[in-house]
Formats: C-alpha cells, sequence, structure tokens
C-alpha cells in the first residue's frame, strides 16, 4: 500500500518538486473550476434555467458572460454547466474503472480462454472510434443525464482494462507473488492485497487522464444533442445552442462554454501528466 | 520474402475476429440493449401502429438470434439493408454517396496535423528539457484539450464573421457542380482530373478552415510523438557518425527525422479511429456532408437500418485501414514478422 500513499502525498505537496509544474498549473485549473461549480449560488444570484433578462444581451456588469437567446444568464449557465459536466464525466470514469480494472485483473491473472475473449472485445472496442460508439449507445438509450453516463463509461472500459491487464502481467511473475502462492495464499487474496496495490498508482494516473478525454467526450455527445436534455445547463449543449447565432456574431454564446471545455480537459489533462512525470521519476530513482 | 507473406496472411487473419466482435458489440448495442431503439428514436408519444410498423420494417420482431444470423448473412453479402426512408435506397449506396467527403475532410486534416506535428516534434525533440521543450509540451496538451466545434467556431467567427475572407460551411458553392461529373468524389481531385480550375480552388477555400480545425487538435498527439522518437534517434551512433564526417545540422536532422518516421506509421492506425471521430464533429460544425453529419440526420428521422448499416461500415472501415497500416509498417520495417 506504500506507493498509494507516497503519491498521495506527492500529490499534496507538488511545490516540493521542480519537475511538477505542470500538475501545480492542472491541479489550480481543476480546483478553480470544481469550487466554483460547487458555490454556484454564490457567486450568481440568476437561476440558469430562468429567463432573467433581455435576450442576446453581450457581457455587461450585470451579465458576466451576457444572456442568451432565451434570456438566460450565460454566467450562471456556465458555473451550473461546471456541476453537470464534473457529474456525468466522474461518474461515467468512475463507473468503467469499477468494471475494467477487476477485468484486467481477472483476464491478466488467469490468463488462456478468459483473457483471450476479453481482449478481443476490448481490443475492438479500443479501435473502435470513441465518440460514435458512445453516440449509438446514447441514441438508443434516449437522451438523459444516466444515459449518457452509461454510454460515456462504456468508452472508457478498455483503457483500463488493456493497462491493467498488461501490468498484472508482469507483476503476476514476480517472486513476491510467487511465495505468497508457495505459502497458499489464495488468488483472491493475491489479487486484491498483492497486485492491485502495486497498480493504484497507474490506475490513478490512467483516471486522470481519462476524465480529461470523457470531458471531451462528453462535450461532443451534448453538442450532438445526446446527453442532459434543455433546459440544463451544459456547456456542449449551450455550445450547440449558440452556433444559431454565431452569424449574427454574438460571440458570447460559443466563446464561454468552449473555453470552459479546452479549459477543463487541460486541467485535468495536466495533472495526468503531472503525476505520470512523478511516477516516471520514481521508476528513474529506483533503476 | 515468405516471412513477409506469411506476416500479411495471419495479419489478415486477425482482423476475421476483431470485425465479428465488433460486428457483435453493434448488435448488442442496437438491439439487445434495453429499451428499444425505435420507440427510444421515436419518442414514446409515438402512435403504438407507427413504431409497430417500424418495427417490422427494420425485422426486429424476430427472435434475437434469428435477427442475428440475418444481419450477420447480410453484412458478408455485402447487403446493409435498405433505408427506412427516402425511397428505400440501399444503406451501403447512401454511405457510398457521403463517404468522398469524410476522406477528403480526414485527409487534409491529416496533412495538417503531421505538418504542424513533424516541425514542433522536431523543434522539441532537438531543444528537448529547455523552455521551448515545455511550451512546445504544453501546445500539445492545450491542442488536445481544444474542443473541435469550439475551434472550428472561433475561426468560423474570426474569418467567416469579422473577415468574411474565407466560406464557413458547405464543400463547394453550390453554383460551380451544376453539370459537373464527380469522378471519384474527391472535389480536389476531380476538379484536377476534369481540368476545372475554379472547382479546386473553390474546393480548396472551403478546406481551409474544416481541415485547419481537425489538425490543429489531432497535432498535440504528433508532437510528442515526434519528439520522443526524435530525441530517440539522435542520440543514435548514426547521428554521431554523421556530424563526425561534417554535415550540416540540417542534413543531421535529415536522416534523423528519416528514421524517427518510421514509428509514427503504427500511430497512425489508431490516430485513424480518432480522426474519425474528430470528423464528425468537424462535419457537424462546418455542416459538411461526409458521413458524420450523414449519420446524425439518420438518427434524428429514426432511419433504423441506415444507422446500423453506417455504424457497422465504420467498424469495417476502421479494421482494414488497421490492418493496411500494418501491412505498410511490415513492408517498411524488415524487422516485424511472425
Amino acid at each position: 500500500m506504500n506507493i498509494g500513499f507516497e503519491l498521495i502525498r506527492k500529490m499534496l505537496a507538488p511545490w516540493l518538486k521542480e519537475a511538477s509544474l505542470m500538475l501545480k498549473l492542472g491541479l489550480a485549473i481543476v480546483i478553480t473550476i470544481i469550487a466554483l461549480s460547487i458555490t454556484a449560488p454564490l457567486l450568481t444570484q440568476y437561476s440558469p434555467i430562468i429567463k432573467v433578462g433581455d435576450a442576446l444581451r453581450p457581457p455587461s456588469t450585470k451579465h458576466l458572460m451576457g444572456t442568451n437567446n432565451l434570456g438566460y444568464d450565460m454566467f450562471s449557465r456556465i458555473l451550473y454547466g461546471g456541476r453537470t459536466v464534473l457529474t456525468v464525466v466522474v461518474s461515467a470514469t468512475l463507473l468503467s474503472m469499477c468494471i475494467g480494472v477487476p477485468l484486467g485483473l481477472i483476464s491478466g491473472y488467469y490468463g488462456r480462454i478468459v483473457d483471450r475473449i476479453f481482449s478481443i472485445i476490448m481490443d475492438s472496442m479500443y479501435a473502435f472510434p470513441s465518440l460514435i460508439l458512445a453516440l449509438a449507445i446514447a441514441a438508443v438509450l434516449g437522451p438523459s443525464m444516466v444515459n449518457a453516463i452509461i454510454a460515456i463509461a462504456v468508452v472508457y472500459i478498455p483503457t483500463y482494462f488493456r493497462m491493467v491487464r498488461g501490468q498484472t502481467l508482469s507483476i503476476k511473475s514476480l517472486l513476491y507473488v510467487e511465495a505468497a502462492k508457495a505459502i497458499g495464499a489464495r488468488d483472491l487474496r493475491i489479487i486484491i492485497k498483492h497486485i492491485l496495490p502495486n497498480l493504484l498508482p497507474t490506475i490513478i494516473v490512467v483516471f486522470t487522464m481519462n476524465i480529461a478525454d470523457a470531458i471531451l467526450t462528453e462535450a461532443g455527445l451534448s453538442f450532438l444533442g445526446f446527453s442532459v436534455p434543455p433546459p440544463t445547463p451544459d456547456w456542449g449543449a449551450d455550445l450547440r445552442a449558440g452556433h444559431e447565432y454565431l452569424l449574427a456574431g454574438y460571440w458570447w454564446l460559443v466563446a464561454f462554454p468552449g473555453f470552459m471545455i479546452m479549459l477543463l480537459a487541460a486541467g485535468f489533462a495536466l495533472v495526468g501528466e503531472g503525476l505520470n512525470d512523478i511516477l516516471s521519476l520514481r521508476g528513474a530513482e529506483k533503476r | 520474402m515468405a516471412a513477409l507473406r506469411t506476416y500479411i496472411i495471419v495479419r489478415t487473419l486477425m482482423t476475421i475476429p476483431i470485425v465479428f466482435t465488433l460486428l457483435t458489440i453493434v448488435f448488442i448495442i442496437l438491439r439487445v440493449m434495453p429499451g428499444d431503439p425505435i420507440t427510444a428514436m421515436v419518442g414514446m408519444k409515438a402512435p403504438p401502429e407507427y413504431i409497430e410498423r417500424l418495427k417490422e420494417e427494420a425485422g426486429l420482431n424476430k427472435p434475437y438470434h434469428v435477427q442475428y444470423v440475418n444481419y450477420i448473412l447480410g453484412i458478408i453479402r455485402g447487403d446493409f439493408g435498405r433505408s427506412l426512408i427516402w425511397g428505400k435506397r440501399p444503406v451501403l449506396a447512401e454511405i457510398l454517396d457521403h463517404l468522398p467527403a469524410t476522406i477528403e475532410l480526414t485527409i487534409f486534416g491529416f496533412i495538417v496535423s503531421i505538418i504542424i506535428g513533424l516541425i514542433t516534434g522536431t523543434v522539441a525533440g532537438v531543444k528537448c528539457y529547455t523552455k521551448v521543450d515545455t511550451t512546445l509540451r504544453l501546445y500539445s496538451i492545450i491542442a488536445y484539450a481544444l474542443f473541435i466545434p469550439w475551434l472550428g467556431m472561433m475561426f468560423q467567427l474570426i474569418f467567416g464573421v469579422y473577415l468574411k475572407i474565407l466560406p464557413i460551411g458547405g464543400r463547394i458553392d453550390p453554383g460551380l457542380t451544376v453539370g459537373w461529373n464527380t469522378v471519384t468524389g474527391l472535389y480536389v481531385l476531380d476538379g484536377i482530373i476534369t481540368g476545372r480550375y475554379d472547382i479546386v480552388l473553390n474546393a480548396l477555400q472551403h478546406l481551409i478552415l474544416p481541415s485547419l480545425t481537425l489538425g490543429i487538435v489531432l497535432s498535440g498527439a504528433y508532437t510528442r510523438l515526434v519528439r520522443a522518437n526524435m530525441i530517440d534517434v539522435l542520440s543514435q551512433d548514426f547521428i554521431r557518425a554523421a556530424r563526425a564526417r561534417g554535415l550540416s545540422e540540417l542534413k543531421v536532422l535529415r536522416h534523423a527525422l528519416k528514421n524517427a518516421f518510421i514509428p509514427i506509421l503504427t500511430m497512425m492506425g489508431l490516430q485513424f479511429a480518432i480522426l474519425l471521430t474528430g470528423a464528425v464533429l468537424t462535419e457537424t460544425t462546418f455542416s459538411w456532408p461526409g458521413m458524420g453529419t450523414f449519420l446524425l440526420e439518420r438518427i434524428k428521422y429514426v432511419d433504423y437500418t441506415t444507422i446500423q448499416g453506417t455504424i457497422v461500415f465504420f467498424a469495417i472501415f476502421v479494421s482494414v485501414v488497421n490492418l493496411v497500416v500494418d501491412i505498410l509498417y511490415a513492408l517498411i520495417d524488415p524487422r516485424i514478422r511472425y
């Protein structure tokens, strides 16, 4: 378990390391956006789904990011939209982790026919264009938040599976696993006590990177109209709605939602990169 | 040469189970998953008789195993079914109508991403562990995090709405193609073949913003890959030898780049799936009449057989491209053999 704790300690003290500029920047972005969406009711007096002023007004002191075609306040839609995006994306990524990691462990540990079958399914899914897969699932299930979560979760199962399976294969042949087997430990105990803890750091890195990617997939789904139904605030959906008014030059309808998508995805990607740096640095020190 | 032939045969055979698995996954998603697709797509309020008729036409009221066998047999015969609307055209014909637009877009998007990736990656590799390198690393992360429709819309705003110098949607000005017969469906190529340079120019103008959008977003991955390969190659003996012989730094770089390029090929297969995902979003943003807009339009009209056919086509298309990339790689690099 040491490795997991060590990683968390390093996460909490990023300023100690020169190499973690990426991590610092990423954490700053992510924490800010999470804080903004949690404290949304304190930061804005307007509801995101009620007409609060004239339609299509440019940013002003009254409406920081302007108003949309229905007279909704864009600033509160951005803040509350962050809640939607974070809820969908984090639940989806957690769900795919809960499915992908056990499958990878089983596949890597037991090998043989189980491994063959899982591997070919996962490799096929991995090779398939992710958005189109999510789109097919979401189209069949119908647009809702839960369905968007399911659709996105399915897409990211293979990432966990491939990583966990590969690492399990190499850890399985290490001496201490052999020793545990020799003293008669059961398979389940070996997998949970001896293999899983070693995977934790990598799982955390993959988790953050997947969140970054899932943010873009969620945005894609809702941009195409297959995530939360209106009027729920959601950045991708707002971008879609704003696109219709682009030719008229209402830039604030598209500029802000899209920028937030990029910022949040980049934030998580930076955290993932930073954590990855720490991990590979530690690997290098060991060698 | 025998080893190469074995590789190609084995790799081709390996594609069969992958395609088969993908087809099964598509079948499970579209037919077996809870909630039936027709009701989900028409909406609960549609009259039950209408839903029944649609199901009947799509063959959805037979038992699953019969449906599955029919589905697989149909695909093997190259029969993707017929559209439920628009005069019951064969789905494959409709797909082939829209495929060239997507291919043209992906080719140009790919060229843009490779050019940006090669330049930024080489610079980052040569100047590795400097400020320039860190900046380019940040660039690759931000490029990856850019949401395609957003970047596209920003381009549309700047070049279409404010500067008014580039078209912001469509493949070509509609008036130009009257009485013009396409050969391949790729407008730029067809224009050159038929000598219609006004069409070439117009098609290229329409391509600039979509392919820049797609290319920039995908370039990040190449930046990192080229950088990693450059660092690796630059530390090898033949580069030191080339420098020792007094070759100019530019010539040394050319040597290095050639070798750094090989591993990039393998990436292209996987990158292709990402390219297609990107193309769907780019097409929607720029009203580009390709596979993506086609699929979404048919989802809207609940053209169930067409939706299934298009997704199946994507699955086969991606598998075949992966196969071709792997074989190309084996041809270039003699170390890849079974």
